[in-house]
C-alpha cells in the first residue's frame, strides 16, 4: 500500500527523527571541544576540533574502567540470566504444575519493583554477604528484572514451537539436555537474541542500584560520569564524550537485533 | 456487470529482454459480461497478477484494461467498481456482520433504508441473516469469507467480482458448499465472475471458460470440454485431467509415422518432423496383438481404485498410463499388453503447440 | 502463557528451581527486610521497638508525601497524555520495510538504549542558557528560561525529556502491531471506498490495541518508578517541584535515614506498583488468547 507521499506522515517522521537526534547530535558536538571553547563560545560545529577528551577517556583508568566495569556486570548478567531462564521458561511453556500462573504472575511483579525499595536492603545484604562493590552483586541484583523478562520472552517463543518436535525427539531416543541444546535452542535462537538485547538495554541503563552496590572496584561508567566537578569547574567536554561513548554499545546492539526487535516487541513482552 | 477486455503485459523490469522478465507476457484476452472465469495454473503462472491487473491493485507495465470500452487502466478499484475476495477471510473485526455488509455503501453516503434493505437481501441469499447482529469476528472462517463475499454483492452496480483462491482456508466439507452458493449467486445476479485457483476441480466445476495459464503465458481458454478433450499446449494436456495425458515422442517422415520405432498408419494430415503424441488415459484401450495403432507395452503396475483399474506401462522407456474398466480382461504385470493410443481423441504436438 | 492444555508434571518445578532461587534473594530477602523495617522504630542499631502499623498510619497522613504523591500523578497522566498519541503517530509514520526501515527503527530505539543518567545528562546540557542549543535558542527567542530556577520550567523540560526518552517504546508497540497486518486488508478498505480515517479505526487501530494497552500500563507503571533521569536533570527542584516519589522514598530512605517509615511508604509504594500489574497481566492473558484464537 505505499505510494510516494509527501505528505504529513512523512514530514512528521522527519521531524521527529530530528527531535530524537538533536540532544544527541549536541552532545556529539561537546565531545569534540575543549573546556575553554564549550564556556567561552557557542557554535553548532566545533571551532577547534579535538579528539582530546576522547583520547583521556581512554588513556585515564578511572574513566574507561567504568566502561569495562559496566560491560562485565551486564555480560554477567545476561548469561546468568539465560542460564537461568531458559529452563524455566521451558517449563512454564510445556508443562502445567501446582501454582505455575501464580508463580509467573509473581515473576512478573519482580520486573514491577521501583529500585528505591530496595535500595537499603540490597545495601546491608550485599554487605553482609561480602559482595559489596563486586560486579557479581551488580549482575545479581539486576537479576531482579532481568529474569522475569527473559523467562517471559523466552516462554512466548517457546510456546511458537509446536510440542510434536518434543515428542519427536524423546521418540528417537533424545535425552532432555541434548535435545534442549542441540534441536530446540537452535529453533528459538530468535528469541534468545531478543531476551539478550532486553537484558542488555535494562542492565546498561540502570543507575540506582548500580551505583548503591558498587564504591571503588566495580564501579560502573554511570557512576563515575557522576563525578566530573574539578576545582576549574564542571568538566563538560569529558562528560559530553562520556556520554557519547556509552551509547555506542547500545547502537551496535540495536542495529544486530532489529529484525527481532518488531517480533519482541509484537509480543508485547517489555 | 461488465465485459473486461485485456490487451497488455506486465514485466518486472523497465526494459524486458528476455521471457523470464515477465510476469505476464503480452496477451489479449476478452471477459464477456455476466461470464463465470477461472484462471487456473500453478504458483508463479501469473494468475494473481493477472487478476490483480484486473482489479486496480496493479498497474501493467505495458498495455491496457478496457470496462464495457471504456480504458480503466489507471482506475482504482474504487473506480472500477468492483469487488475482491481474497485468500483468507478479510473483515473489519470490531463491526457486527450487517455493519461489515453495510460498509461499502455508508461510504457512498447511501441512504440508511436503502442500506438496510439491500444488507437484508444479500444477507438472505448468503443464508446469514440470522447472524446479522453478531460481532463478525467470533464466526467461522467460511461464514467470514461469505461476509467478504457480500460485502462486494452489496453494490448494486459492481462490474465484477474477482476472486483469488478464496476457499483456502475453509474447511474441505464445507467447500463444496460456497462453491455451490457461488454458482448459485452468479446464476441469479448475473455478475461477471473472474476466479483464480489452482485447484482444477474447482476451475472446472465453478467456471464457464477456464484460462490455462503457466509462467505468464495465457496457455488455452476454453470449456472444461475443450480442454480436456482437445488441449492446444502440452502443459494444459498434463495438467488438466487426474492423471494427465500421455505424451509419446513421435516422428513423421515420408508419410508415415513411427512411435516407439513402430510404424503406423497416418490417419489424417500431419506435418513432418518431431511431434508428441498425446493420448489421455481414459481413452487408451486394450487392443489385440498386432492391431493399427496399437503399441506393445511391458505392464508394470495395476492399481485397482474401486471405480476404474489404473495400468501403467512402458514402451521403450515412455510410459503409458491407461485408466480401464474393473471388468476388463486384465493383463497381469510383467505381461506384453497391445494398448491402441491412436483414435478420435488422440492429439498431436509439435513444439508443444497441438497441430493436428 | 498458553492456554491450549499442557501435561501437568510436577517435576517441571526442578527447572524453576535455578530461577526461584535467584529471584528469592534478589527479591524476597530484601523484601523481608523492608517488612522488617516498617513494623519497628529503630531509633540505633541497637535499640529497636515494635510499632506495629504505627508507621504505616504516619505514612499515610504525611502531608509531604501527598504532595509528592500529587506531583507523581500529574507527572504520570502528563506523561501518558503526550506519549500514547505521539507513539500512534509515530508508528503509523514508520516505513513498513526496506532499508529505510531498518534505519528509522535503529534511530528511534537510540534513545531506549542510553543509560538512564546520561539521559539526565543530554538534557541538562540541552537546556543550559550558556552551553545548551535549546536553552541558547530559547534565550535568543527572548524567552527567560531556566529550568533550575523556574518551577513550571523544570516541570517541562522533565516532562519533554520523557517524552524523547520513552516514546518509542510506545511507537515500537504500536509498530510492532501494524505490521502484523496483512496487506489484503488495506486492498479490501481501498475496495470498500474507506477513507484514511476509517483505515485507521477500522483496521489499524482494533490491531494495535493490544500492544497498545500493554504500553499504557508499562508506560504508566515505568514513570511511577521513575528517579534517575529527574534526579540528575533537576534533583529535585527548584524546591521539590519535580521531586516524584521515588526521589521522595530515597531522600527518606538514604538521606535521613528514617528507616521506619521510609519502608512503611515502601511497602505502600510497592503495593500501588502490585495493583497495577495485576491489570497488566490480565490484560496480557486476554490479547494473548485473542491473538491465538481470533485473529487472522
Amino acid at each position: 500500500m505505499s505510494k510516494p507521499k509527501f505528505q504529513k506522515r512523512t514530514i512528521f517522521l522527519f521531524a521527529y527523527i530530528v527531535f530524537a537526534l538533536v540532544p544527541i547530535y549536541w552532545m556529539v558536538n561537546m565531545s569534540f571541544k575543549t573546556n575553554q571553547e564549550i564556556v567561552a563560545s557557542f557554535s553548532l560545529f566545533p571551532q577547534h576540533f579535538t579528539w582530546d577528551n576522547y583520547h583521556t577517556i581512554l588513556t585515564d583508568p578511572s574513566w574507561y574502567s567504568g566502561y569495562i566495569n559496566s560491560l562485565i556486570y551486564v555480560s554477567m548478567n545476561m548469561v546468568i540470566t539465560l542460564t537461568v531462564s531458559l529452563p524455566a521458561a521451558y517449563a512454564f511453556s510445556r508443562y502445567s504444575f501446582l501454582g505455575d500462573k501464580h508463580v509467573f504472575f509473581w515473576l512478573l511483579t519482580n520486573r514491577m519493583t521501583p529500585p528505591a525499595v530496595f535500595l537499603l536492603p540490597f545495601f546491608q545484604l550485599y554487605t553482609t554477604v561480602g559482595l559489596m562493590d563486586t560486579h557479581l552483586a551488580v549482575a545479581l541484583a539486576h537479576l531482579l528484572f532481568s529474569v522475569p523478562l527473559a523467562v517471559w520472552i523466552l516462554e512466548g517463543f517457546m510456546s511458537g514451537i509446536p510440542r510434536e518436535i518434543d515428542e519427536t525427539a524423546y521418540i528417537d531416543g533424545y535425552t532432555f539436555p541434548r535435545f534442549f541444546l542441540t534441536i530446540f535452542l537452535p529453533l528459538i535462537k530468535a528469541g534468545v537474541g531478543v531476551a539478550a538485547f532486553f537484558c542488555f538495554m535494562f542492565s546498561w541503563v540502570e543507575l540506582l542500584l548500580a551505583r548503591t552496590l558498587t564504591s571503588v572496584n566495580a564501579k560502573p561508567i554511570v557512576a563515575t560520569m557522576t563525578r566530573t566537578v574539578s576545582a576549574s569547574g564542571m568538566d563538560w567536554a569529558t562528560l559530553a564524550a562520556a556520554g557519547v561513548l556509552t551509547i555506542v554499545p547500545g547502537a551496535i546492539v540495536i542495529w544486530f537485533v532489529r529484525n527481532y526487535i518488531a517480533k519482541g516487541f509484537a509480543m508485547g513482552r517489555v | 456487470m461488465a465485459r473486461i477486455t485485456l490487451d497488455l503485459a506486465h514485466a518486472y523490469r523497465p526494459n524486458p529482454q528476455q521471457d523470464s522478465d515477465y510476469a505476464l507476457l503480452p496477451l489479449k484476452m476478452e471477459f464477456a459480461d455476466g461470464g463465470a472465469y477461472a484462471l487456473l495454473g500453478p504458483s508463479g503462472c501469473g494468475k494473481t497478477t493477472m487478476l490483480n491487473i484486473m482489479s486496480g491493485l496493479l498497474v501493467p507495465s505495458t498495455g491496457t484494461v478496457l470496462f464495457d470500452g471504456r480504458d480503466v487502466t489507471r482506475a482504482t478499484p474504487q473506480e472500477r467498481n468492483i469487488a475482491q475476495v481474497f485468500q483468507f477471510p478479510v473483515i473489519y473485526d470490531t463491526m457486527t456482520v450487517a455493519e461489515n455488509l453495510a460498509f461499502p455503501l455508508r461510504n457512498r453516503k447511501v441512504p440508511q433504508a436503502q442500506i438496510d434493505k439491500r444488507v437484508g437481501e444479500i444477507a438472505e441469499m448468503l443464508e446469514m441473516s440470522g447472524q446479522l447482529n453478531q460481532r463478525a469476528a467470533n464466526l467461522a472462517a467460511d461464514a467470514k469469507q461469505k461476509i467478504s463475499l457480500g460485502r462486494g454483492l452489496v453494490r448494486p452496480d459492481v462490474s465484477a467480482v474477482l476472486f483469488d483462491e478464496p476457499l483456502t482456508v475453509i474447511d474441505p466439507h464445507l467447500k463444496w458448499q460456497l462453491r455451490r452458493k457461488l454458482k448459485q449467486i452468479h446464476r441469479e445476479l448475473k455478475l461477471t465472475l473472474i476466479y483464480v485457483t489452482h485447484d482444477q476441480v474447482e476451475a472446472l466445476t465453478f467456471a464457464e471458460q477456464v484460462v490455462v495459464m503457466t509462467r505468464g503465458r495465457a496457455v488455452q481458454v476454453g470449456s472444461a470440454d475443450a480442454l480436456f478433450e482437445r488441449p492446444s499446449h502440452t502443459f494444459v494436456g498434463n495438467f488438466i485431467g487426474s492423471p494427465g495425458m500421455n505424451f509419446l515422442q513421435a516422428k513423421v517422415s515420408d508419410g508415415a509415422l513411427l512411435v516407439a520405432d513402430l510404424r503406423l498408419p497416418l490417419l489424417r494430415a500431419l506435418p513432418d518432423g518431431e511431434l508428441k503424441l498425446g493420448v489421455r488415459p481414459e481413452y487408451v484401450r486394450l487392443a489385440q496383438p498386432q492391431d493399427t495403432g496399437a503399441l506393445p507395452c511391458l505392464v508394470t503396475k495395476l492399481q485397482d481404485v474401486g471405480t476404474h483399474v489404473m495400468l501403467t506401462a512402458t514402451v521403450l522407456g515412455q510410459a503409458v498410463k491407461a485408466k480401464l474398466a474393473t471388468d476388463a480382461a486384465l493383463p497381469a504385470i510383467g505381461d506384453i499388453a497391445w494398448l491402441q493410443v491412436l483414435g478420435t481423441h488422440t492429439c498431436f504436438y509439435k513444439n508443444e503447440e497441438i497441430v493436428a | 502463557m498458553s492456554m491450549t492444555t499442557k501435561p501437568v508434571n510436577q517435576k517441571a518445578w526442578f527447572l524453576i528451581l535455578p530461577v526461584l532461587i535467584c529471584v528469592a534473594f534478589s527479591a524476597i530477602v530484601p523484601l523481608m527486610t523492608v517488612v522488617n523495617y516498617s513494623v519497628q522504630d529503630i531509633i540505633s542499631p541497637e535499640r529497636r521497638v515494635f510499632v506495629g502499623t504505627e508507621w504505616f498510619v504516619a505514612v499515610m497522613r504525611d502531608e509531604e508525601l501527598h504532595a509528592a504523591l500529587l506531583r507523581q500523578l500529574t507527572f504520570s497522566l502528563s506523561v501518558l497524555a503526550v506519549e500514547l498519541p505521539l507513539g500512534i503517530l509515530l508508528a503509523l509514520s514508520m516505513p513498513a520495510d526496506g532499508w529505510k526501515a531498518s534505519v528509522v527503527l535503529v534511530i528511534v530505539s537510540l534513545s531506549l538504549l542510553i543509560p538512564w543518567n546520561v539521559v539526565g545528562t543530554i538534557w541538562q546540557i540541552f537546556g543550559r542558557s550558556d552551553i545548551g542549543l535549546l536553552g541558547a535558542t530559547l534565550q535568543w527567542l527572548g524567552i527567560d528560561y531556566s529550568y533550575t530556577g523556574n518551577a513550571a520550567h523544570a516541570w517541562l523540560t522533565v516532562l519533554v525529556m520523557d517524552v524523547w526518552h520513552w516514546t518509542p517504546l510506545v511507537a515500537l508497540l504500536g509498530y510492532a502491531g501494524l505490521r502484523s497486518i496483512p496487506d489484503a486488508y488495506y486492498q479490501a478498505a481501498r475496495i470498500d471506498g474507506a477513507s484514511k480515517f476509517a483505515v485507521f479505526r477500522y483496521i489499524q487501530l482494533p490491531k494495535m490495541r493490544g500492544v497498545l494497552m500493554i504500553g499504557v500500563l508499562l508506560r504508566f507503571m515505568d514513570s511511577f518508578m521513575i528517579y534517575t533521569e529527574p534526579f540528575v536533570l533537576t534533583g529535585g527542584g527548584p524546591g521539590n517541584a519535580t521531586t516524584f516519589l521515588s526521589q521522595f522514598l530515597t531522600q527518606k530512605a538514604v538521606g535521613q535515614f528514617d528507616l521506619g517509615p521510609a519502608a512503611a511508604f515502601s511497602l505502600i509504594y510497592f503495593l500501588i506498583i502490585l495493583l497495577l500489574c495485576f491489570i497488566l497481566y490480565n490484560w496480557m492473558q486476554r490479547v494473548g488468547t485473542q491473538e491465538k484464537e481470533g485473529g487472522q
